[in-house]
């Protein structure tokens, strides 16, 4: 049975729509995330699943039943803003027993809930603080605690990290995985940062422009990205523009915008005359001689070093494409002329996104 | 709390909170209003017996007493408008922008604080200090500069002196509000680019604390005309200011007819000079007067 | 901006010569309350509590002197009352004008600042005058007896209440409008009804603005003197017994002290309301 699931869900603002025919379906315990730019329709979805916005058609349905008719308060969805909403005019304590009380719960339950839930995030013994005493990263796990003290069916995350620096936000992808985890609840986790989505997540869903573009794990999006705008949004990639000159079975010939050809795979539909943009992993590319036609070469315009992430920018008629290549790189210099390889089923070619 | 559409229970919280507002806006502003517009236009043929006509305003008009004093009682309104702003507009400024952060808000607290205290007791700390018995004329006597007590209260220039002191602070306010939004930086790009003091507050400082200034002077001019104590108790029997006027027609002679029509006179020649002051500067009682 | 040395001492004297011209009348008005003499002026006799405490003419003090001390209850009912109902209504309004959408919301915004605008004198007349009108119609149509409707505490209520929402209004509204509506959110979430979401995370937000309003309006109520003037009954506030002392009977230091009083009072007040307005610092 899914915790969550949304059928054909649309929301129309005016004559804006903002999600169109999304359909998804969340098993149980697993980490869900929704990944898509600002403005693509991940907040709106969320709120829709937790009641704050009424979808124009489509059905939420929550352990097989449809919720749509339930206000905000009776769903068993929990969810954890953006900017935390923690009450500033309580402590914590009273926070996390908000939602016990408003449920009814004696007196001498809440308490060793409140102390229960402090514990499994680590902080122990907190209840007595007060919310402006806290650090970002405690204030998190604050907040999730509030809402997993109520032991919900889904909990819904939206953008949580954002206000973290960078050291702590890496520190918090794992506890996050490690607290979804340990609490076993269904967890949908909306964000625009693609390494948080691929690192916690058993499923992602990319999202553009209201729609879903494609859900798979992780390694599936990044293996074998659906479309163009998920190949240029998930993980990083050199992008080449250029127009299908010819097909052959899958592999085909594209000329490129800016000189020269190279030769990739299809991945969907285009044909011949096609504008179409081909999609290079930095990872995929070797340097070195390669045969005709799965090669670039070019002026070595600068060495990044970022240890294991070290790149080379190679400046080929104009562009700069980005090589993650370690080991033939030290040979290199700046300035020198250099060529890339890549085998043609890594180059991956689809028709040309819309701005 | 979502937007679509009016669910049944956000209808009914909207006409929840509607009440208290129609109600009070209806029955004690706007209602009441009409009342005396609908009584200045009556006259009292005898008991019960009444005709309508505009009577009232004609022998207001007629008579000069009343003409005089709602004409003396608004320039003296304008005059000390003007000279509050001009006194009170150097004080905001020290306050907004000169003072040190510190005792910044320990002045403004000191400006507060008269405010505070009841029209009344601030007339009579004046009458006590001014009128022939009082401390200024005594001390004076004493130390041998005149000869004799000598009377200050009840003439022209106290009752100036008084509402300018009553009213002053409510230009002040408003003007250090709007100053302390200004950025320093504007007045030394002001300077930066060749400008004298007079040119950077001519140019610079007055227009930007426009808003400020309208929001001042609209409300200390309607406090003036409409002030009671203080010309009163400073100017005497001879003060004849609008205000006194209306609560002998109502209080006094029991002529509510006649009353009214002064009232609405009062009311209607007043917001004509708020609406004038506001059009000329081109500013509207949203931006100036709700900016509190 | 740059002042030169002797500009800049010009503009601080000025400044100084302002508050004491600020502060005069005040310390006259005061200081007076303690000299031992039959008149509020100099020459100065010693220091006495007399105004305020003697039980004896002719130096009847204030805390003995019945008419005033029935005053001063007067001004505290009536202030407590309409500070009060200004409050609540303010509040109504504040949600009204910043969570609610309606037709003409700027102009009906408009209008609720025009009570500040209009004269205290012209307030006081046109509810004397409306409420007779619909004391005569029930008097003469229904043989009803409305003496609440006739100039009286309820009446002076009502006029000081309709200027005073007002300022309540706005109060309250502008703390309104830095309320996170996130915080709602949450606890709607978190399962509380929207009753709850109220009382437990709004109000309490809300409350150091409405503290502040109460206490504004208290002070502005007890020393309001045009609206009232037009709208007392028998039962007269502190400001009207006070003039009617000065004018009608002629005035002996107990004025003073009655000043001294109001001036503590007022003072203590204004410092109550700015600091329950000033955000707690952490612990």
């Amino acid at each position: 049975m899914y915790d969550l699931s949304c059928a054909d869900v649309t929301k129309r603002f005016g004559t804006f729509t903002a999600v169109e025919n999304v359909s998804l379906d969340i098993p149980s315990g697993s980490f869900f995330s929704i990944l898509g730019p600002s403005g693509c329709g991940k907040t709106t979805l969320m709120r829709m699943i937790a009641g704050f916005e009424t979808p124009t058609s489509g059905d939420i349905r929550i352990k097989g039943e449809s919720v749509l008719s339930l206000p905000p308060n009776k769903r068993n969805v929990k969810m954890v803003f953006q900017h935390l909403a923690l009450f500033p005019m309580m402590n914590v304590g009273e926070n996390i027993a908000y939602g016990l009380r408003c449920r009814g719960e004696a007196k001498s339950e809440i308490a060793p809930k409140v102390a229960r839930v402090l514990d499994r995030v680590g902080l122990p013994g907190s209840e007595d603080k007060r919310i402006d005493q806290l650090s970002g990263g405690q204030k998190q796990r604050i907040a999730i605690a509030r809402c997993m003290v109520l032991e919900p069916d889904v909990l819904l995350l939206d953008e949580p990290l954002g206000a973290l620096d960078l050291k702590l936000r890496e520190h918090m992808k794992i506890e996050l995985k490690q607290l979804q985890h340990q609490f076993e609840t269904t967890f949908l986790y909306i964000t625009h940062d693609q390494s948080e989505a691929l690192v916690m997540s058993d499923n992602v869903a990319v999202m553009n422009a209201g729609k879903f573009e494609q859900i798979g794990s992780p390694k599936a999006l990044y293996d074998q990205p659906a479309s163009g705008f998920v190949a240029g949004f998930v993980g990083d990639s050199n992008i080449l523009a250029g127009t299908l000159r010819e097909a052959r079975g899958s592999e085909a010939r594209v000329d490129l915008d800016g000189g020269g050809h190279v030769i990739g795979r299809v991945c969907d539909g285009s044909v011949a005359g096609d504008r179409v943009e081909v999609f290079l992993r930095p990872e995929s590319l070797r340097l070195g001689a390669a045969d005709d036609g799965t090669s670039l070469t070019g002026r070595v315009e600068s060495l990044l070093f970022n240890g294991a992430s070290s790149r080379v920018l190679l400046d080929v008629n104009g562009q700069l494409i980005e090589v993650a290549d370690p080991e033939q790189a030290s040979a290199l210099a700046k300035g020198a002329t250099a060529s890339v390889g890549w085998t043609p089923e890594r180059a991956r070619i689809f028709a040309r996104r819309s701005a | 709390m979502s937007r679509p559409g009016l669910s049944d229970a956000s209808r009914l919280s909207l006409i929840l909170l509607f009440t208290p507002f129609v109600l009070w806006i209806g029955l004690l502003i706007i209602l009441p209003q009409v009342g005396i517009g609908y009584v200045s236009l009556r006259e009292k043929i005898s008991w019960n017996e009444y005709s309508f006509g505009l009577k009232n305003y004609v022998d207001f008009l007629g008579e000069p007493v009343y003409r005089n004093t709602l004409l003396r009682t608004a320039w003296m309104s304008i005059l000390v408008t003007a000279l509050a702003l001009l006194i009170g507009f150097p004080i905001a400024y020290y306050i907004a922008k000169i003072a040190r952060e510190r005792s910044r808000a320990a002045l403004f607290l000191m400006c507060l604080i008269p405010l505070w205290v009841s029209d009344l007791v601030r007339a009579y700390g004046w009458i006590v200090l001014l009128r022939e018995t009082g401390v200024i004329s005594t001390a004076l006597v004493r130390w041998g500069i005149i000869n004799q007590p000598i009377e200050m209260l009840y003439n022209d220039v106290t009752v100036v002196i008084g509402l300018v002191y009553t009213v002053i602070l409510f230009m002040i306010v408003p003007l250090v509000s709007t100053l302390q939004g200004m950025d320093d930086a504007l007045l030394e790009a002001g300077y930066n680019l060749g400008g004298s003091r007079l040119t950077v507050l001519r140019r610079i400082i007055i227009p930007y604390a426009m808003p400020g200034i309208v929001s001042g002077c609209i409300i200390t001019f309607m406090l003036t005309a409409g002030s009671y104590l203080t010309p009163i108790l400073l100017g005497g029997k001879n003060s004849s200011w609008f205000t006194e006027q209306i609560y002998n027609q109502f209080i006094t002679r029991y002529n509510w007819e006649s009353g009214s029509a002064f009232g609405v006179a009062l009311l209607v020649f007043t917001s004509f000079v708020v609406w004038a002051g506001l059009r000329l500067t081109g500013q509207s009682l949203a931006t100036t007067v709700a900016k509190d | 901006m740059q002042k030169s040395g002797p500009l800049l001492f010009v503009y601080r004297a000025y400044m100084v010569i302002f508050f004491i011209f600020l502060v005069s009348p005040l310390v006259a008005a005061g200081v007076f309350a303690f000299n031992d003499s039959m008149f509020p002026s100099l020459p100065w006799n010693g220091f006495t509590w007399d105004w305020f405490f003697s039980p004896v003419e002719p130096k009847l003090g204030l805390f003995h002197d019945d008419r005033l001390l029935q005053g001063m209850g007067n001004s505290l009912y009536i202030g407590l009352i309409v500070a009060t109902l200004s409050v609540a209504a303010g509040t109504c309004n504040a949600f009204l004008f910043e969570r609610k959408q309606f037709p003409f919301k700027n102009a009906l915004f408009v209008l609720m600042v025009v009570p500040l605008v209009i004269p205290g004198v012209i307030l006081g007349i046109s509810i004397l005058v409306f409420a007779s009108m619909i004391a005569n119609f029930a008097d003469q149509q229904l043989g009803l007896f409305l003496t609440w409707l006739r100039p009286g505490v309820p009446l002076v209520v009502m006029g000081q209440f309709s200027f005073l929402t007002t300022i309540t209004s706005l109060v309250i509204a502008a703390r309104l409008q830095k309320f996170d509506i996130s915080l709602e959110e949450a606890a709607l979430n978190l399962g509380a009804s929207r009753l709850r979401v109220l009382l437990t995370v709004t109000l309490p937000f809300l409350f150091p603005a409405m503290f502040s309003a109460f206490v504004v309006a208290f002070l502005v109520s007890f020393e309001n003197f045009n609206t009232t003037l037009m709208l007392v009954g028998s039962d007269a506030p502190l400001t009207i017994t006070m003039y009617d002392r000065m004018v009608k009977v002629g005035s002996t230091p107990v004025l003073n002290a009655v000043s001294v009083v109001l001036m503590l009072g007022s003072g203590l007040l204004a410092l109550l309301s700015v600091v329950a307005q000033r955000p707690k610092k952490a612990g």
